[in-house]
């Protein structure tokens, strides 16, 4: 086999990601009327001191309604894709550092062998400050699916598996805040 | 069972940047403080946002043709493939670019430094890889322009390209860099990856056979994202 290439780093998106970057309109990923329940994610950022971070950018891929992700690879032959709901998502902080994202309840998605994940949304987190992005996920509070999801139920610790989930509002609006550093730090993940 | 392609291979040791890295002084509140939890790649990891062309908009290939009048600055071509760590291009995907001006300066309301905007520059812009995973902008070569991290600290000309590739997980935020750029020796941010051959890929080569005669300069720029893991896994 041939040597392999070297992959290229990541380096910061810095503070002015948002001249190549913000396209407001993805931060509504219901724009083109997809199927299922719509929903509201939103929540802050906060770094190591707990001020507000006003320069971070929050990508987020996810199935659709019916848990199928719009790829070549989710050959779910049982689940349909919905032309109306690509998956893909960005919103940047505002100068308060928080965001707001609409989109729909995402289905449960197969995990490894025969298991099944909870409805999520894949989170790619980028900010000044970061050499490269982090990664998490979103969960939802009010599935009972969360109980035998192979990632959640993989964290023994309470307080570290509870900042993955994101809280349920009023009117289908969840709370989801990321915590960069401290007691609440989010769990993020080695993908 | 059916068998789905398998998972992308994790990064070599040293060849990403740490999340802390204290001479960059903006990690230190910011990067994370507890361990990463390792999570082995589902459906959720394998698949990723694809761009046909036309998704992102139009494409805006050419940064020196978005206002009334040319840009100051150094017209420059830079162009190169997206890959995977074994040599495969990724067509269709999405690159974005943003830089400052020639002078050093962001068309950004934060950037405050005391150089002037070109009211002819922009500094964005998109394109989708075509078959064989190439993309192509013609841009000005941006300027060096100081920042708070240390006393007297410039970046080095620079740059900015988003890409995303086959998943979720192979996206990438990156930083390209000039060929004998005497600032990046002092640059904490293009310093932050340990392994040496893994930084030099964040330097462009320069290429007279790209370079257009009494016009602009060429550039070479590939960027290569992770490749697949040799095992496979199945999904029910």
């Amino acid at each position: 086999m041939a040597a392999k290439l070297i992959t290229t780093p990541g380096q910061t998106v810095g503070p002015f990601f948002a001249l190549g970057l913000d396209r407001p309109e993805w931060a509504d990923m219901t724009r083109h009327n997809p199927d299922g329940k719509r929903i509201v994610i939103e929540g802050e950022v906060r770094d190591g001191d707990g001020a507000p971070v006003p320069d971070a950018l929050i990508e987020l891929w996810q199935a659709n309604a019916a848990g199928r992700y719009d790829h070549l690879h989710d050959e779910q032959a049982d689940k349909k894709i919905d032309p109306n709901f690509h998956g893909y998502g960005r919103v940047a902080t505002d100068a308060q550092g928080r965001f707001r994202v609409t989109t729909i309840k995402p289905g449960p998605v197969p995990g490894r062998g025969n298991t099944l994940q909870a409805p999520h949304v894949n989170v790619a987190f980028f900010a000044r400050g970061l050499l490269r992005q982090l990664h998490t996920r979103i969960y939802f509070a009010d599935e009972a699916a969360n109980a035998s999801d192979p990632l959640l139920a993989g964290i023994d610790d309470d307080s570290v598996r509870r900042t993955l989930i994101a809280r349920r509002g009023d009117g289908g609006v969840y709370r989801f805040d990321f915590i960069l550093q401290g007691k609440d730090e989010t769990a993020f993940l080695d993908v | 069972m059916a068998e789905t392609p398998t998972a992308f291979a994790r990064h070599r040791a040293g060849t990403q940047p740490p999340y802390l890295y204290p001479d960059y002084g903006s990690t230190v509140k910011r990067a994370p403080t507890r361990p990463l939890i390792r999570l082995e790649h589902t459906l959720s990891e394998i698949t990723g946002p694809s761009f046909a062309t036309g998704w992102a908009g139009p494409a805006a290939t050419d940064l020196t043709k978005q206002h009334e009048g040319e840009p100051l600055g150094e017209r420059i071509i830079v162009t190169g493939r997206i890959l995977d760590e074994d040599g495969r291009p990724i067509p269709r995907t999405l690159v974005e670019l943003w830089q400052c001006n020639a002078a050093g300066r962001y068309h950004h309301p934060v950037d405050q430094h005391d150089a002037p905007l070109d009211p002819n520059f922009t500094g964005a812009g998109q394109a989708v890889t075509d078959d064989d995973g190439r993309y192509r902008f013609v841009t000005i070569k941006p300027g060096a322009y100081p920042w708070r991290n240390s006393p007297n600290a410039w970046r080095p000309a620079h740059l900015h390209f988003g890409v995303f590739g086959g998943g979720f997980v192979t996206r990438l935020i990156t930083q390209m860099y000039f060929p004998g750029d005497p600032l990046l020796q002092y640059d904490p941010i293009y310093q932050s990856t340990a392994d040496e051959a893994a930084r030099e890929r964040l330097i462009a080569a320069y290429d007279p056979n790209l370079s257009e005669p009494e016009w602009a300069l060429g550039y070479e720029f590939d960027m290569v994202l992770r490749g697949r893991d040799a095992t496979p896994f199945e999904v029910a």
